[in-house]
């Protein structure tokens, strides 16, 4: 065998992960050493954690009316993933359950309709929230994210793993339709609906343009909005936005550790 | 079906309105049908032209380079031998959980003129002087796809890594044995195996990058001099920021509407080729 060579590759494989994992978790470490420093330091590059931690929270804490902040993101987020995960299931699940001429034609036109960007739908949709009276509601960022057709997509893939045995052995048992998707999908599903829920929550959790566009009052706001805001001054206070990314981050990640080891089943499962 | 009902009200609907209103002229809520002055419009907006120019730059540049090393990272991660495999990936992994606002504004603080980013290159002698990151048009560039690059990677690496543990292991022990080296199992073994998934992350990409404009609004505001600006970003001036003009805006809108269509086009064409 060739050991030197192998023993060179196997060095550049370690080499070029450190590399990328260092690239990856620095701008993490930034944003904490970051909130403890004054936004002086942190434009000067200062990489040592400083003084400045409780000034700047409190700053962030009385800038704005975080309780009610965080309530507009969870609430959103929430409710959103919720529906989103009840409505892509469904959908997926019909899809690859029963068949029909119209089925393939519907999805195909479904899946063309991943291609058009939001900037296309902006308007129109601003426009019908007018006409609808929903500007500056919950409804209004909740609704247009429900029916997402990736995934819609992503659950119909999935769905294919799913046994068809067990839903016809549950038929024979007498369950109904419901019943089956509600006892019997769900729970043998949960892998794709962990994956699904990182997906979806974090999309809408970390949502910007759509909220810009519909939310505009500050009780109504969102964190994401909230940090951006704290951005867009001439001269941010970068301790303050360090605290405030912290703060949007942190349910994310969380979310993300809880789920990890589901969500690579999960994927596993949905890209076949 | 909820969700056709849903994806009838508001994509079908937004969607034909959005043509409809593509050919309208006027200001603010009063349009006029304007017939194709939109899109005579369009020929001679140089802004416009700036921005598709910019969207195509990005587009061309960070798509290929965020995919190979995607692909790079999850075929080192799919070895089983790898010391420290999970945390790797997990490491990897995790810029894509920060919201697209936070990881905007921690660039920016890193990429300022005496930011640690200069300081850390002028340390190891990269660079001998600050490089003007945010000020320059070339290096404003270079930071938004240095940026989408460190949020995306990992994202697709996953995609990459789920299929290849799918990959039936005999088919690499087959190879071992009949002594295929390593880089050849990789390009005659790995990638066309993973075809689809690779369509489907470029399709994703594509359609991500087009769509560009949380980063390029957070970081750089499309400037300096209009350098990052991006369509979606213009679309949204035009709408919201300057006088609003929805019509033009939604004929700019469906400039990314034929792009994507055209590039995936192309996509599915290439995918199809190969498997001849």
């Amino acid at each position: 065998m060739s050991n030197p060579l192998a023993l060179l590759s196997r060095t550049a494989t370690y080499a070029l992960l450190t590399l990328a994992a260092f690239i990856s978790v620095f701008p993490f470490f930034w944003m904490l050493v970051g909130a403890t420093n004054s936004s002086n330091d942190i434009i000067r590059g200062k990489a040592t954690p400083g003084t400045a931690l409780f000034e700047n929270i409190t700053t962030f804490v009385n800038s704005v009316d975080l309780p009610r902040i965080l309530f507009n993101s969870f609430f959103i987020a929430g409710v959103g993933t919720i529906a989103t995960l009840i409505v892509a299931s469904l959908a997926g699940y019909g899809f690859e359950m029963f068949r029909s001429k119209a089925r393939e034609k519907v999805f195909g036109v479904m899946i063309l309709g991943l291609s058009i960007p939001f900037a296309a739908l902006m308007i129109p949709l601003f426009v019908m929230m007018a006409s609808f009276k929903m500007i500056n509601t919950y409804q209004a960022i909740i609704l247009p994210t429900v029916a997402s057709i990736f995934i819609i997509f992503y659950f119909r893939q999935a769905t294919k793993a799913f046994p068809t045995e067990l839903r016809d052995a549950a038929k024979v048992d007498g369950l109904k339709e419901w019943q089956i998707f509600f006892f019997i999908y769900m729970p043998v599903m949960r892998s794709t609906y962990a994956a699904a829920t990182i997906i979806v929550f974090m999309a809408n959790w970390n949502n910007y343009l759509w909220p810009l566009i519909v939310l505009q009052t500050n009780d109504m706001k969102t964190l994401t909005l909230v940090v951006a805001g704290l951005t867009s001054a001439y001269t941010p206070d970068f301790g303050v936005v360090m605290v405030g990314s912290i703060t949007a981050t942190l349910p994310t990640l969380i979310i993300f550790f809880l789920l990890q080891r589901r969500f690579v089943e999960g994927m596993l499962g949905a890209v076949k | 079906m909820p969700a056709l009902v849903l994806l009838g009200v508001f994509m079908v609907y937004p969607i034909l309105w959005s043509l409809w209103m593509s050919f309208q002229v006027g200001r603010g809520m009063n349009l006029s049908f304007g017939g194709l002055a939109n899109i005579i419009r369009l020929t001679q907006d140089t802004v416009f032209q700036r921005a598709l120019t910019n969207t195509m730059i990005f587009l061309a540049v960070q798509v290929p380079v965020m995919l190979v090393l995607a692909m790079l990272f999850a075929n080192a991660l799919n070895d089983s031998r790898l010391w420290g495999r999970s945390i790797f990936r997990t490491a990897i992994f995790l810029p894509c959980v920060t919201s697209l606002v936070a990881y905007s504004v921690i660039f920016r603080s890193m990429f300022a003129q005496d930011g640690i980013i200069n300081q850390m290159l002028m340390a190891i002698h990269v660079i001998a002087d600050p490089i003007p990151w945010l000020a320059d048009p070339f290096w404003a560039r270079v930071v938004v796809i240095l940026a989408i690059t460190w949020r995306w990677t990992g994202y697709n690496m996953i995609f990459y890594l789920a299929a290849m543990q799918n990959i039936d292991r005999s088919i690499y022990e087959a190879a071992r044995i009949d002594g295929v080296p390593a880089w050849a199992r990789f390009f005659y073994i790995t990638v066309p195996m993973l075809k689809p998934v690779i369509l489907f992350t470029t399709v994703i990409s594509t359609i991500g990058t087009l769509q560009l404009f949380d980063e390029v609004n957070l970081i750089t505001q499309g400037g300096p001099s209009d350098s990052t600006l991006t369509l979606s970003l213009y679309i949204y001036n035009l709408t919201f920021k300057f006088m609003p003009s929805f019509g033009y805006a939604a004929t700019v809108s469906y400039v990314i509407v034929i792009l994507v269509g055209i590039l995936s086009f192309i996509q599915f064409l290439a995918a199809r080729d190969k498997r001849a």
